[in-house]
């Protein structure tokens, strides 16, 4: 009797993209790939609908798009990168939360600091009125 | 399995710190159990290469972000994108993922026919999307709106373009493990780099779900 079998866990770490089938193992794998697959494609089909129909408060729709975006992106993570929380899991799950945290930095970060630039900044008449 | 480590692993069911074996001591989450196997250390690696590359995207897209709105009197997004065949590119890069995992788990059950089947179509389907994404490149260029028209267009060429060369490298690398796999069989090294090449396949799925919604859905939405 092996060791995983008795503890009910992986007994060494998952590389990133790897899965750990028990039982049936195809079937399996395909019944995830097939799941995915499926909330993928409403997720796609829910922001191309409301990115054209006025269904969503006008000024709402991109924050709207965004949340189903992250979201598509958290299904694809679980269902095809099988990204788990489980503890065979742990250092991917630790890497990507950094990642996360360096692309928000970078993203909020640049929105924001140009955004603060572009509202302190003169408009070109106001320059050319202070250079008169 | 001896008693005494079906005790261990009752009162530590993860065996956090306790990495009293060598080789594989079954310490998950950290080094104590010995070296990982070489599958986990390859598989990880890559892992890392793939998050540093969604960060330099995401300046790609942070610059984007600051410059859509920088027309210098040229077209804007909502004149210039067509949401019908941004529709069917993304069909064709979510199908070919979803294959690409059929592919993976054939390389699981090491069926070779069904393999070349999957990657065959995955293949095809980013080819597809390549096809229309270059189309639309240059029908952008034809009505001189390239990237030297403004900043806005400048960004977008950037960002879908880095991401269209991702796509590009990924076509080509599939084509590589098809021939490995012809050549050498299902191998460890070959499965190592099948491993990568789905977790970059799948990657630039993902980042494409972010391209295709900040560029082009927010870009046309009102």
């Amino acid at each position: 009797m092996s060791e995983q079998q008795a503890s009910g866990h992986a007994v060494h770490d998952l590389a990133p993209g790897e899965e750990e089938l028990d039982g049936s193992g195809v079937a399996q794998g395909l019944r995830g790939y097939l799941l995915g697959l499926a909330l993928a494609v409403g997720l796609t089909a829910a922001s191309f609908y409301f990115a054209r129909s006025s269904l969503i408060w006008a000024p709402g729709v991109a924050t709207a798009l965004i949340v189903l975006a992250i979201a598509q992106m958290g299904v694809h993570l679980v269902f095809f990168l099988h990204i788990t929380t489980g503890p065979d899991n742990t250092n991917n799950v630790l890497a990507l939360a950094f990642g996360v945290l360096i692309v928000f930095l970078i993203m909020a970060g640049s929105l924001w600091i140009m955004a603060n630039l572009n509202h302190h900044m003169p408009s070109m008449d106001q320059v050319m009125r202070m250079q008169r | 399995m001896s008693a005494e480590a079906a005790a261990a692993a009752g009162s530590d069911p993860h065996k956090l710190g306790r990495g009293h074996g060598h080789g594989h001591g079954g310490a998950t989450g950290q080094s104590v159990g010995g070296p990982a196997p070489n599958r986990i250390v390859v598989g990880y690696g890559f892992w890392l290469f793939l998050l540093s590359d969604i960060v330099m995207f995401s300046g790609f897209f942070a610059a984007y972000a600051v410059l859509a709105g920088q027309t210098a009197g040229g077209p804007s997004g909502r004149q210039v994108f067509d949401l019908n065949t941004v529709a069917i590119e993304t069909v064709c890069l979510l199908a070919s993922s979803f294959t690409c995992g059929l592919a993976t788990l054939a390389v699981g059950a090491r069926m070779k026919l069904k393999f070349y089947g999957a990657m065959a179509t995955t293949f095809v389907f980013g080819a597809i999307f390549l096809g229309i994404e270059l189309h639309e490149f240059a029908g952008l260029i034809a009505a001189g709106n390239g990237p030297q028209r403004s900043a806005f267009l400048s960004a977008f060429f950037c960002l879908v373009g880095c991401h269209g060369l991702h796509v590009t490298a990924g076509l080509l690398w599939l084509l590589t493990m098809m021939a490995q796999v012809f050549a050498k069989g299902f191998r460890r090294d070959v499965l190592n780099r099948m491993l990568c090449f789905s977790l970059f396949w799948h990657a630039l799925d993902i980042i494409w779900v972010a391209l295709f919604t900040v560029v082009y859905l927010i870009g046309v939405a009102p």
